[in-house]
């Protein structure tokens, strides 16, 4: 059970790491944010609350496609279609 | 009724966000050291195909790109995003930069037939040339239908039902198939490529091609004479005054 939570953990900051690439501020602002907000957890043991938290990543992810898909469509509805 | 191919054209482009920048000499704009990506409307293209697929109206999509090596890496994009294979015609170096929608066009009619595809989905436009010819071209040297800057894609028996983007409003037509569609801004939602889907998509396979494999003369008959910046905004000036304003407006001789 740990060490599949353990892989989830991994998996999800990959996964954060690989849409860092893209952030609007950059990606070291978003790495040294995000490896905190990892390293503030790192002494949780409690399985539920590590699910709660892999949850919260989870949201994170999708926050993060919704903002990017935005932030492309805006652009483009700015350079093509004027009014 | 899952019978559709799907041929999905996708260009490799500078990204949309990359301010970009015009060569000192003029003969282009940067693109080495650039990010890239896949340009938006391809994106959008490709989104449709992956979502009749999932109404089980398409049995297989296939990505296609013409460009240098690096294409490959836009080709995986679309493999990710939903792509069942995926096809690189390599042009690369001078050929690349002297390479016209028509040409593309010669290449995506050609594998349109080769791989029986009943369905072309393309982008409305790229982003880095705005030429906008592609599709209609494709359609063209096909003598296929198009349905171009499609806001809306349903399946009505044997046809397409297509809603287009239109000046001021909107047009709703109908297509048989074999037919050509090109996306617009509205179509849909793209949705992202996630790492664990790229991962997967590196199982998928990519074909090589050349553009001579398909009987296509990359010579050109257009030439880039010179590329330029937009004109810089002046910049304004403040004034304290009613009378200043009055003043400068008049010095200027706009009133």
């Amino acid at each position: 059970m740990a060490v599949n939570l353990r892989h989830q953990v991994r998996q999800l900051y990959k996964n954060l790491m690989f849409l860092g690439r893209e952030y609007p501020k950059g990606q070291d602002y978003f790495r040294q944010r995000c490896k905190a907000a990892f390293i503030k957890h790192k002494d949780e043991t409690d399985p539920e609350v590590i699910k709660m938290l892999i949850a919260r990543g989870d949201y994170v992810i999708k926050e993060l496609e919704a903002l990017y898909m935005l932030r492309k469509y805006r652009t483009l509805k700015k350079r093509y279609y004027p009014s | 009724m899952a019978n559709l191919r799907i041929l999905v054209g996708v260009k490799r482009v500078i990204d949309y966000a990359v301010k970009i920048r015009v060569k000192p000499d003029n003969s282009g704009v940067v693109t080495d050291g650039v990010k890239h990506s896949m340009n938006p409307f391809c994106e959008i293209a490709m989104e449709e195909a992956v979502r009749l697929k999932e109404k089980k109206l398409a049995k297989e999509i296939i990505a296609v790109s013409c460009g240098p090596t690096q294409a490959q890496e836009t080709i995986r994009t679309a493999l990710a995003m939903g792509a069942d294979r995926g096809i690189h015609v390599e042009v690369s170096g001078k050929d690349y930069e002297n390479m016209t929608p028509l040409h593309v066009s010669k290449i995506l009619a050609k594998l349109a037939q080769e791989q029986e595809a009943n369905l072309v989905i393309l982008g409305k436009q790229s982003i880095d040339g705005d030429n906008n010819q592609t599709g209609q071209m494709t359609a063209a040297l096909l003598d296929w239908p198009q349905a171009t800057f499609a806001s809306e894609v349903t399946k009505e028996n044997e046809h397409l039902k297509v809603v287009r983007e239109i000046d001021g409003g909107l047009e709703t037509v109908t297509v048989t198939l074999p037919a050509v569609i090109t996306a617009d801004l509205r179509l849909n939602e793209p949705r992202y490529a996630t790492l664990p889907n790229i991962m997967k998509a590196k199982k998928k396979k990519i074909a090589k091609h050349k553009a001579s494999d398909f009987g296509v003369d990359l010579g050109s008959s257009v030439e880039v004479v010179s590329v330029e910046d937009p004109p810089v905004r002046q910049a304004g000036q403040k004034v304290e005054s009613t009378e200043e304003l009055v003043a400068k407006l008049k010095e200027s001789g706009v009133i």
